[in-house]
Parts: structure tokens; sequence; C-alpha cells
């Protein structure tokens, strides 16, 4: 039988026991069904989610649910939107108790003395065109002015395939105000000219944000194998799509045979009773879906899986780590 | 007792090795001491499946909270042989 230990090195098998236990359940919870953009191939506009249910105006309510989440052994709150940074006091309702991640367009600085240590995501789309031509605005003059030099702020840099042969500009941009970027692909919902991905594209881009891996390793928070899996859409010869996916909503999860998924996920409505299936668009083709987070945990719980060979290991500690840095379980 | 926990801990050894499809491996050869998270590769989601199988064969609700400390399989069967004997 394979050990962990007899795959690993004492170096990569220290890695490995730094991420084994720690165990993250994370839910993904809309905090309002607004936002100060209306961009292009947004999902959750697209496909009408902010419409499915109207958010819950009573602060309390949101404390009440956030401990109710807890008591569901969640111990990760990430907060999408619309824009969270509208609705500062529900944001708060969740840092208070939890671990907590903001995604945000980043055009409102979240308080630091309110919110000293919460992880931002800031979402961004491309250079200055490519922004003002999906988003209506440059986002990146603005929110990085708001988050320059942030230690708890990154940015959710999605690459569409105008972006091939630019993103060491972007890259380059983030890494000159101090902070650091994931990356991630344009599922491209709304089929926005010129902005869906062709097979060549994709083996293109993946070269690309391996480059940018490579040269800028202290500002780019990724792996190889994370670019592999979420170009390719397959890993260890398994094709990425509805039947493999883990981040289903727990309670509408009925698909049999039951995939390795994350336990007791759930994506909740503003209303704090409404769920959505997935952690993104219920109308997105799962069999094109790029979800860069559905990617991640599809490796993530997917552990044993990766014990037949020890690269195979190795690329899944890579992942793992990355996702508990963008998410402050482990230091940068 | 102690004929007991080593028919446990072999059951136990046969319920994980089937569970997780473990190959080259025998429940008489598992190492009972064997680090399940650090070393055999488990996962929380594959110790709520180990936990449900116990739970069928024994009759034993295994609390959420405990799995961490779920860490071999013989601390899982002299988890189980309490229980049993006390009756819970
Ligand atoms: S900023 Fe985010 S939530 Fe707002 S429209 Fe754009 S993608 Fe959608
Ligand atoms: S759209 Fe993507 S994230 Fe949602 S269920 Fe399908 S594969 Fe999973």
């Amino acid at each position: 039988m394979k050990t962990v230990s007899s795959l690993l090195d004492a170096h990569w098998y220290e890695r490995y026991k730094n991420i084994s236990r720690l165990n993250i359940r994370s839910s993904i919870y809309d905090v309002t069904d607004r936002c100060n953009l209306r961009c292009k191939g947004c999902f959750f506009f697209s496909s009408g989610e902010h419409k499915v249910a109207s958010e819950e105006k009573d602060v309390g309510k949101w404390h009440a649910f956030v401990d109710k989440e807890m008591a569901r052994g969640v111990n990760l709150a990430i907060l999408i939107g619309g824009e969270p940074t509208l609705c500062l006091d529900r944001i708060e309702a969740f840092y208070q108790r939890l671990p907590t991640f903001c995604a945000t367009n980043g055009l409102i600085k979240v308080p630091r003395e309110r919110f000293p240590d919460m992880m931002v995501g800031i979402s961004l789309w491309g250079d200055a065109e490519d922004e003002k031509t999906l988003r209506g605005v440059d986002s990146f003059k603005i929110s990085s002015a708001n988050y320059a030099g942030d230690p708890h702020a990154y940015y959710l840099y999605t690459i569409t395939p105008r972006q091939l042969g630019k993103t060491e500009v972007i890259i380059k941009r983030i890494a000159d105000v101090g902070l650091k970027v994931h990356m991630q692909l344009l599922s491209n919902d709304e089929g926005v000219d010129g902005f869906s991905w062709q097979p060549d594209e994709l083996v293109a881009v993946r070269a690309e944000m391996d480059a940018m891996l490579d040269a800028y390793p202290r500002t780019v928070i990724s792996s190889r194998y994370y670019h592999q899996i979420i170009t390719t859409g397959t890993m260890l010869g398994r094709r990425f799509g509805w039947m493999e996916c883990p981040s289903v909503t727990d309670a509408i999860d009925k698909r049999e045979p039951r995939p390795k998924r994350l336990t007791n996920f759930i994506r909740w409505a503003s209303d704090l009773k409404t769920m959505h299936r997935c952690c993104t668009s219920e109308t997105r083709d799962c069999s094109t879906c790029k979800d860069g987070a559905a990617h991640m945990s599809w490796v993530m719980v997917n552990k044993r899986a990766h014990m037949s060979s020890p690269q195979e290991l190795r690329n899944w500690i890579e992942v793992y780590e990355m996702f508990a840095k963008l998410y402050q379980f482990i230091p940068w | 007792m102690t004929r007991d926990i080593n028919q446990t801990i072999i059951r136990i050894a046969e319920i994980i090795i089937n569970t997780l499809k473990l190959e080259d491996v025998t429940p008489q050869a598992f190492d009972a001491d064997l680090d399940l998270v650090d070393e055999v590769g488990v996962d929380s989601m594959d110790l709520a499946t180990i936990a449900l199988v116990l739970r069928d064969e024994y009759g034993i609700r295994i609390d959420e909270d405990y799995y961490p400390k779920l860490t071999t399989v013989r601390i899982i069967a002299e988890y189980i042989s309490n229980k049993l004997t006390s009756g819970e």
C-alpha cells in the first residue's frame, strides 16, 4: 500500500502535514442582489440570480443566520455578489464570527479599521480597454488606489481570450502596487463576441499562465497543475462536468454515483433561504464551465486519487496550498 | 477483551480497505497504528463514509466533532469497543 510518506521526501511531507488537517468547510453567500457595476458576462445578472430572491434587510437575521451556518460546521464564509461592500453590516455578521473572504470589484474600499484582516479578492477582467468593454470602467485604476500594499487583499484576474499575450503587463501592474494575484478564466456565459475560448487559445493561455507563475513567483498565487486542470478540463483522465463537480449545493445534490464533493457546501441567496444550484450560475453549461474555485476544489477533494505517484501527490499539495493561501489558512 | 479488540481491529481495517478501495494490503497486514490522515491520505469525506459503515455494523453513532480524534484503526477499535462495553 502506498503511504503519503513513502511518496514524499521530508520537505514535501512537511508541507503535506501543514495542510492535511485544515479540514476547510466553505459555503458561499450572496450578500446582496445589487452591484455598482453591470459587467457583460457577469453570471449573477445574466442568469437572473439577482431576481430569484429578495435580499434580507434585517441585519439581526444575518447574525442569527451565521450562527446557524457555524452550527452546520462551516468554517470559511465566501461572500460574493452582487457587490458585498454595498452592505458592510452584513459582511460584519460573518467577519465577527468566521474566517471570511469578500469578493469585490474594489470600487469601494473595505474600511480596514472595521475589517482589519478580512481577505478581500478584487475582480479584474483585463487591461483598461477590456475592462471598459466588459465592465464599462477601468476598475484597476480605482481598486489599486484603494488597496495598494494591503497584505489581506489580492486580485482575482479573470483572463479572457483577448488577454492572450497581454497578461504580463497586468501582472506587473499588480506587482507594482504591492498586491498578489490569482488567475482564473472567463466562462463567458453571455457569449460576448470574441470572449469564448477556442481550443488553441486554451493551450496558449496555459503556457502563458505557467510563464507568469515562473516569472513572478512572489506575486502570482497559483500552480502549474491548476493551470493544466482549468485549461484542459481533465484530471487524471477524468473530465470535469456535472457528474464530477464538487461545488454543488448539498441539499439538492441527488447525483448517483455521488462524486467526491465539498462537505455540507451550500450557496445561499441573499434572502438567506433560497439555495442556488452551485458556486456559479445555474444556467451555465457544466461541460464548458471554467469556474476556478470549482476546479480547485475538484482537485482538493480527490486527494487519494493523487496518491499513485510522487508527482501527482505534489501536484495535489500545491493546489491545496494555493487554496489555503487565498483564504488565509496558511501564509502567502 | 484482547481477542475482541484484535478482531475489531481487523474488521475495521477491512472496512477501511473496502471503503477506500486500497490496494496491496490485507486487513491482517494493515498497520493498526498507521496515521489515517498523515499516511493513508484519508480526508473528512472518507471519514464520514467510514463512520456510516461503522454505524451500520456496530450500531454506534460517531459524533462528527470526534472524527479528528479517530486517527488510527486501533483508536477507532478502542472507541467502538468502549462504546459497546458501556452500552451507549
Ligand atoms: S462587479 Fe461582479 S457582481 Fe458586479 S456586475 Fe461585475 S461581475 Fe457582476
Ligand atoms: S456550472 Fe460549473 S460549478 Fe456549477 S455545477 Fe456545473 S460544473 Fe459545477
